[in-house]
């Protein structure tokens, strides 16, 4: 028996109901999440901690700015492989980007990009979208007070 | 593959598998019908009918063969409210109950029934004097499932059964963990009405039973013909009636060796856990407990990653109930014994059975290590 999630299982039934089921990007993002870990604390323009480990799923996100644009990008997630995967997926579409440009990611773009997650994971990718929201806003509080002419 | 989710369901054992086949391709007839040819069939089931009771110490005529371990208990809890509803309306059961029998007590409710759960002690046990004094002259139905599915903590199901044998008060548990797994026969329990299952016992889906005393008042749930002597309408599934038999008989064969075996590979398997993951916790490690299942909780990180972690390298395990499966809520069960809600998410559930061998289990904690170890890296707590 392969597992739900194994490759060859090319013509994949849609789940509906308690199954849960993720498509080979979801399982790929969580088992190799992109941008996993922590910047220095020299290296951290913008910080964003969202979600409650209580309520089930936790982020923190950090985030290096040079001439507006996100340079480097790291997290750490604490939740289901939905949370995770969505969390990786966000950093990777953030990275690179302008802020401006990041600013306007939706939970929706990060659903789009992993090819759709599961319906009850929905809420999930929010949290990925919400930690960035969080990051640029200590960015934009914290700038002109720390290093803006660091670079 | 590693399997690990015998309390969700097992593997047909071929000889069962071998047991059934005629009556899926030959003798396919309506045990109701009045044919020779059909009288086969009823002789099929009646001679099923008889090895469960054998197996389990007690009458033929108190088996009632029905759909599922869910329709069994249904058929107990409904079937026994409704038949003493004019007597009393209070019914009394646990906080830990499967689904089968919280949602159904859910359901009396709205019908004006009166129900209280039961907390259950930080090892999952429910306490018999809160539950003697949970009793009053209106309780018309205590039922108390035998071991837990999540945890395997046993409940004091024969203490519980003489305590409300002198109040008369019909008492059910749901036995569908361990019926056939015990090394004692199941109606030893004491109980007037015991809920079994098929594919719990390495049997077919969609085969169970429900004993019943014979003095005990049960109205019926599925109203139609007089199969099951009007207890339960339905025509048999005749396979599966005899795989259900096949399958419980065999179990209860090699119950006494395989309860040794399976609690000296689990207990192994969970002083490696201990000795080498940090902070892991197994849940209800306090109470007596059936021999095949583990439940552990891990800190910061994830039960349904793990999981699916464990997925990946081939090893089948689960968060909890097989039903509860994609439920955000953490597990019932474990909240019930006063977990946060942190580490009730954070546990797993490992359950083993027949095909279940040291090698299996030495891989099987290998992955689970690997998985922990690379989640709690990513994890942001």
């Amino acid at each position: 028996m392969g597992s739900v999630t194994s490759k060859e299982n090319a013509e994949q039934p849609e789940y509906s109901g308690p199954v849960l089921f993720y498509n080979d990007t979801v399982v790929d993002h969580f088992v190799n999440p992109r941008n996993v870990g922590e910047l220095t604390e020299s290296e951290t323009d913008g910080y964003g901690l969202v979600g409650d480990p209580s309520c089930g799923d936790q982020m923190k996100l950090w985030i290096s700015v040079r001439s507006g644009r996100i340079e480097k990008i790291a997290f750490k997630s604490y939740g289901c492989p939905g949370a995770i995967a969505t969390s990786s997926m966000l950093t990777d579409l953030a990275r690179g980007r302008s802020v401006e440009d990041a600013k306007r990611i939706t939970d929706d773009d990060v659903v789009e990009a992993l090819g759709g997650i599961p319906e009850r994971k929905k809420h999930c990718s929010l949290l990925g979208v919400m930690a960035l929201q969080a990051a640029i806003k200590d960015w934009e509080a914290g700038r002109g007070l720390k290093k803006e002419s660091g670079a | 593959m590693i399997y690990l989710d015998h309390n969700a369901t097992t593997p047909m054992d071929r000889r069962v598998l071998g047991a059934m086949l005629p009556y899926l391709e030959n003798e396919w007839g309506n045990p109701s019908s009045p044919y020779r040819f059909a009288a086969r069939a009823r002789l099929a089931v009646e001679r099923a009918r008889h090895k469960i009771a054998e197996c389990s110490g007690c009458r033929p005529e108190e088996i009632i063969f029905t759909s599922s371990g869910t329709e069994s208990d249904n058929l107990a809890v409904r079937g026994t409210a409704y038949a003493l509803g004019s007597r009393g309306r209070h019914i009394v059961t646990t906080a830990i109950e499967h689904h089968a029998v919280l949602n159904t007590c859910r359901a009396l409710e709205k019908d004006g029934f009166r129900v209280t759960y039961l907390p259950v002690d930080h090892s999952g046990a429910v306490r018999i004097e809160e539950l003697e004094r949970s009793l009053t002259a209106e309780t018309v139905l205590v039922t108390v499932m035998h071991a837990n599915n999540e945890t395997g903590v046993l409940q004091p199901v024969r203490e519980i059964a003489a305590l409300v044998k002198r109040r008369g008060i019909p008492f059910h548990t749901d036995a569908v963990q361990t019926a056939g797994k015990m090394p004692y026969p199941v109606c030893g329990l004491g109980a007037d009405l015991i809920s079994l299952s098929g594919h719990k016992l390495y049997g077919p889906k969609g085969a169970a039973a429900l004993f019943v005393r014979e003095t005990t008042p049960m109205s019926p749930i599925l109203t139609g013909g007089m199969q099951e002597k009007g207890r339960r309408a339905g025509t048999e599934n005749v396979a599966g009636i005899v795989g259900l038999a096949h399958a419980f008989s065999l179990s209860a064969s090699l119950a006494e060796e395989e309860y040794k075996r399976l609690e000296t590979l689990r207990d192994r398997f969970e002083q490696r856990v201990l000795a080498s993951i940090p902070s892991a916790k197994i849940n209800g490690a306090g109470a007596p407990r059936i021999p095949n299942t583990t439940n552990i909780s891990f800190d910061s990180v994830d039960g349904e990653s793990i999981v699916l972690g464990l997925d990946l390298e081939g090893v089948c395990a689960s968060t909890g109930s097989a039903c509860s499966t994609g439920d955000p809520e953490p597990s019932h069960v474990l909240l019930a014994m006063g977990l946060s809600s942190k580490e009730a998410q954070g546990s797993i559930r490992i359950s083993l059975g027949r095909e279940s061998d040291e090698k299996g289990m030495d891989a099987a904690f290998e992955a689970l290590s690997r998985t922990v170890v690379r989640l709690r890296s990513i994890s942001s707590v």
